[in-house]
């Protein structure tokens, strides 16, 4: 094991990089993941959470360059995932005398999971300590961030926060730490996993930060990708922007379409939105990309167009999943309008325009609509509409700083 | 009674069961829950409910 993975001295990484995992529960983890886990060697020994079920033995083996896993005091349970918790069972098996460490919520969700008569849990409340001897545990629940039990450990003598989920990225690396690697793609990645994890729980998050601007912390070790140890700042104004999901002078144009009319409607919109000018434009075709992506884009995009043709009685499928991941996600305070084409039934838009509605999304127009073809008129109407997004998107970004 | 839903885990506060493992009696209105309740699935609190449609 590399002395790259110490966080402190007798603090080491010992999670598994996972460099070719792709569809995370559907989420397109282009750059792969890591499931990261540390142990705390001191009078008594613990472990930070555990890896995802197949790679048991990794964590183990990686645990054994440090110490005798049969040594092992505590294993905490920050979260109760299987991607977090799912090897929990079999490092158990080699750890006889430990006892896990987690709330009463997660003790249950656990035991949902799998049977587990046999463990010894050690439930703790939100704020207690556990002494390891020099060194100090301290747990804090951080409930919807991003499920019910999920809690953060925080180790007050090295002012470390191993803060589950919150601050991870989707992000394998041979590396551990932020000040090793490019801060945009690292960053780019925290955007993604925030969009696509924990964008419905802003407040949640909102709460927590306010509740960790009370501790002194150098380091946040998630429980995915990269340790941030440099740009704490970095990563913390981010997510104070994210929480409030802080509109950018940004407009997403996203459509699917079946022979071109539809796409030909979103180049329109798109040429009227740059010749506006003052935003950035972001377009999708839905088939070339992906939800997540789409989410990302999303997040920070002040205003949308979304559009399908007509198929069958309603919008196009990929639309509709694209709809119902946003129904989710609940991204705020966005503001748009739907378009499409149609041959005799206007559903497909009508669809989109209802599904915006339901999303509480400001609607700028009645949805936009060519019949089979958009002709000059509908395009130049497509071009005004345009303008009107970047027009819309700049003031929502200065009318959120002012 | 109307029941409330939890806007961010769907936990659906049914006034006619109340909340017996955190000493609410069943036939309490959500209006008549003391202002520290919460969600016992996800902890928010009672300002993140929202009544149900009929």
């Amino acid at each position: 094991m590399i002395e790259g993975n110490a966080l402190r001295e007798g603090i080491h990484w010992v999670g598994y990089v996972d460099w070719s995992v792709r569809d995370f529960h559907g989420y397109h983890t282009a750059r792969g993941s890591t499931y990261n886990a540390y142990l705390v060697r001191d009078a008594k020994t613990a472990l930070i959470d555990t890896v995802k079920g197949p790679y048991a033995a990794d964590l183990l083996r990686h645990v054994a360059a440090y110490v005798d896993p049969a040594n092992i005091d505590y294993i905490v349970c920050n979260h109760a995932e299987t991607d977090h918790a799912g090897a929990l069972g079999e490092v158990l098996q080699a750890c006889p005398r430990a006892e896990v460490v987690c709330n009463e919520k997660c003790r249950a969700a656990l035991s949902l999971h799998r049977d587990t008569s046999a463990w010894r849990f050690r439930v703790v409340r939100d704020g207690e300590t556990l002494s390891l001897g020099r060194r100090t545990l301290q747990f804090i629940d951080t409930p919807m961030v991003h499920w019910p039990e999920s809690m953060f450990t925080y180790l007050p003598e090295e002012k470390i926060l191993f803060s589950m989920d919150a601050f991870g990225q989707h992000y394998a690396s041979s590396r551990r730490f932020d000040d090793e690697e490019s801060l945009d793609v690292v960053l780019a990645e925290a955007k993604t996993y925030w969009a696509n994890i924990v964008m419905p729980y802003g407040k949640q998050v909102a709460a927590v930060l306010e509740k960790a601007a009370t501790l002194d912390i150098e380091t946040i070790a998630p429980s995915h990708g990269i340790v941030w140890r440099k740009n704490l700042p970095a990563i913390l104004a981010a997510y104070k922007d994210w929480a409030v999901c802080r509109p950018h002078a940004k407009v997403l144009i996203a459509y699917d379409t079946m022979w071109g009319s539809t796409a030909k409607m979103a180049r329109a919109i798109e040429e009227g939105a740059t010749k506006q000018g003052g935003a950035e434009i972001r377009v999708h075709f839905i088939r070339a990309s992906n939800i997540t992506v789409l989410a990302t884009e999303i997040l920070d995009a002040a205003t949308v167009a979304l559009g399908s043709p007509t198929l069958n009685r309603t919008m196009m499928p990929e639309m509709g999943g694209l709809l119902t991941y946003y129904k989710g996600l609940r991204p705020l305070g966005k503001a748009g309008f739907a378009f499409g084409s149609y041959g005799w039934a206007k559903n497909g838009p009508n669809d989109v325009d209802a599904a915006l509605k339901d999303l509480k999304f400001e609607r700028l127009r009645e949805p936009l609509t060519a019949n089979y073809v958009p002709d000059d008129s509908v395009l130049d109407a497509c071009r005004d509409a345009g303008a009107h997004l970047a027009r819309k998107a700049v003031e929502m970004a200065e009318a959120f700083e002012g | 009674m109307k029941e409330y839903a939890c806007n961010v885990c769907s936990y659906v506060y049914d006034p006619a069961l109340g909340d017996p493992g955190n000493g609410i009696a069943p036939g309490t209105p959500f209006e008549d829950l003391p202002d520290d309740w919460v969600c016992p699935e996800c902890g928010v609190g009672k300002d993140e409910f929202s009544p149900l449609e009929d």
